[in-house]
């Protein structure tokens, strides 16, 4: 058996906030297999922006193992990060965003750039290859992030509420959208949500992370078929689905 | 091409007629009250004395220019290396920073004299008052500026496995851009006065040695004449660093090329 994509092992996070000790994460551990789609829901500020700081090797954990494809080497640079803003560069015209990722790993541009120009229609960016940022609609914005983001190949994506910002409408189609990146990249993705329904919509598994210190609350499997449709949120089953995570939640 | 030198005419319509105006109050009261033109010439006496000496004039401009660029060139690369220093290092924050700072509460007019006794009358003490003055806004602001980049935009790039280098390059000099284009408008504006204020000390050529003249031998319109001069000279170097800054940022200044409202 090929070992898991990720594995977090009894984490625990702590901080020191203006002198006193913020308890972020106590004890969590989860894991995603090769190409699943685990959601991690929870109240605002239980530590899931720390945690996937922790899996992508931005921070190290104060005790517990994270391990990528069964080993703990150095994770930075394995694990793709898209942050709650876009962090698009207003100084690089949109191609040069999108270039960061093959740049930063000294690969050949013309060959990434072919990449980014062939995806640039799925994430329809098409004919914005030269603007800058600052000319894009938010959900445009939120689609080159997450192309950089790709264009990096990561094995592992960790989205960190990506379509945060965007209105309930464009949000509805960044899903769909999002699912058919997803199916046609088969990349491993943890992301994390408010949503509850975003979190049954898209996922394999769903995780309801405790508020502080955070911990694993539940673990919900969502065995819905796919391709996913809208109206599977009104099945029988997704309602038990997210009674038992709002339960969770304790909303 | 047209509608954008009409909108930049229309941007400098009210500042140009501002000065229109004054200009002809100042030449209205000047022949009204028939002010002597030792104590205060009019405006269009002092345009026909400028056009006169120009002749006369044009060496200690050239001699003023030099002096100006080669001390804010100086100044310059002093204060983008010395900057850049006190970002790598923390220690060197510390240690130079208040330093700087309480460095500019020493008037450069006192150091004039001491730079004149050491380095004598030609070019060199000019150049490091020149220097002097410019090199304070250049340092601060690129130290701050370095400073100033997203924590967010780092981190995202530590994902992706950037190198120290990349992180600098690639996020933090872009990121510093403006403020340290702000340190340099601030020093070139200072840099011409503080070429004139080098050569007060003493000098052989010089604006500020043809205005001295001119003071000492009541030729006020001169001394109009060669005030207009430095200030025409400011100008000109302040403008020329705002071409600089537009073209090395078109994200920041190309913006309605490519996008504009269509009706207005
Ligand atoms: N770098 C840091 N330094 C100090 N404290 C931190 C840091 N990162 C996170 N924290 C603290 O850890 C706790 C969890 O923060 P985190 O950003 O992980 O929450 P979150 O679940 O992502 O919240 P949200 O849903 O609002 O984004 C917060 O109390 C925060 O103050
Ligand atoms: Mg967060």
């Amino acid at each position: 058996m090929s070992p898991l994509a990720v594995e977090v092992e009894q984490v625990s996070k702590r901080f020191r906030v203006d002198g006193h000790i913020v308890h972020a994460l106590d004890g969590v551990s989860l894991h995603a297999a090769e190409g699943e789609f685990v959601s991690l829901v929870g109240p605002s500020g239980c530590g899931k922006s720390t945690l996937l700081n922790l899996i992508c090797g931005l921070m190290e954990p104060d005790s517990g193992t994270i391990r990528l494809q069964g080993d703990t080497l150095p994770r930075l640079g394995r694990v793709g990060l898209m942050p709650q803003q876009d962090l698009l560069m207003p100084w690089r015209r949109v191609m040069d965003n999108l270039l960061l990722g093959p740049e930063i790993q000294r690969r050949d541009r013309q060959e990434a750039e072919q990449e980014a120009q062939a995806l640039l229609p799925l994430f329809g960016l098409e004919g914005f290859a030269q603007s800058y940022p600052s000319q894009l609609s938010g959900g445009m914005r939120q689609r080159a992030a997450l192309l950089r983001t790709m264009l990096a190949h990561p094995t592992v994506l960790a989205l960190d509420e990506p379509f945060g910002a965007l209105d309930a409408l464009t949000r509805r189609g960044m899903r769909d959208w999002l699912l058919q990146v997803w199916e046609r990249f088969g990349q491993t993705v943890l992301f994390v949500t408010h949503d509850v329904d975003e979190a049954i919509y898209l996922s394999d598994r769903v995780l309801v992370i405790s508020s502080r210190p955070g911990t694993v609350a539940l673990e919900v499997n969502v065995p819905l078929p796919r391709p996913r449709i809208q109206t599977q949120l009104d099945t029988l089953e997704a309602a038990h689905i997210r009674h038992r995570l709002l339960t969770a939640l304790g909303l | 091409m047209r509608p954008r030198f009409y909108r930049a005419f229309r941007q400098a319509l009210p500042a140009v007629a501002l000065i229109v105006g004054l200009l002809a109050l100042w030449e209205l009261l000047a022949r009204l009250l028939d002010i002597q033109e030792w104590l205060l010439p009019a405006p269009s006496a002092v345009w026909s004395a400028g056009i006169d000496s120009l002749q006369l004039l044009w060496p200690h401009v050239v001699r003023t220019l030099v002096e100006t660029l080669l001390g804010f060139a100086v100044a310059l690369m002093a204060g983008l290396g010395l900057g850049i220093a006190i970002d790598l290092s923390p220690l060197l924050r510390r240690a130079i920073y208040p330093l700087l700072v309480a460095s500019q509460t020493v008037p450069t007019i006192a150091i004039a004299p001491l730079l004149v006794i050491w380095f004598g009358y030609g070019l060199l003490p000019k150049i490091i008052v020149v220097g002097l003055v410019c090199f304070f806004p250049v340092v601060v602001n690129t130290a701050d500026g370095l400073r100033s980049a997203s924590s967010d935009l780092l981190a995202l790039l530590r994902t992706m496995g950037a190198t120290r280098g990349d992180l600098f390059f690639k996020v933090r000099l872009p990121s510093a851009l403006p403020m340290i284009f702000t340190g340099i408008k601030v020093a070139i504006t200072y840099s011409v006065v503080g070429a004139i204020m080098g050569e007060w000390v003493g000098a052989s050529r010089g604006l500020g040695i043809f205005m001295l003249r001119a003071t000492n031998s009541f030729r006020t319109d001169w001394v109009f004449v060669s005030i207009f001069v430095s200030a025409v000279l400011s100008l000109g170097l302040f403008g020329l660093v705002n071409v600089v800054e537009r073209l090395l940022q078109p994200w920041r200044f190309g913006r309605q090329e490519h996008w504009e409202e269509l009706s207005k």
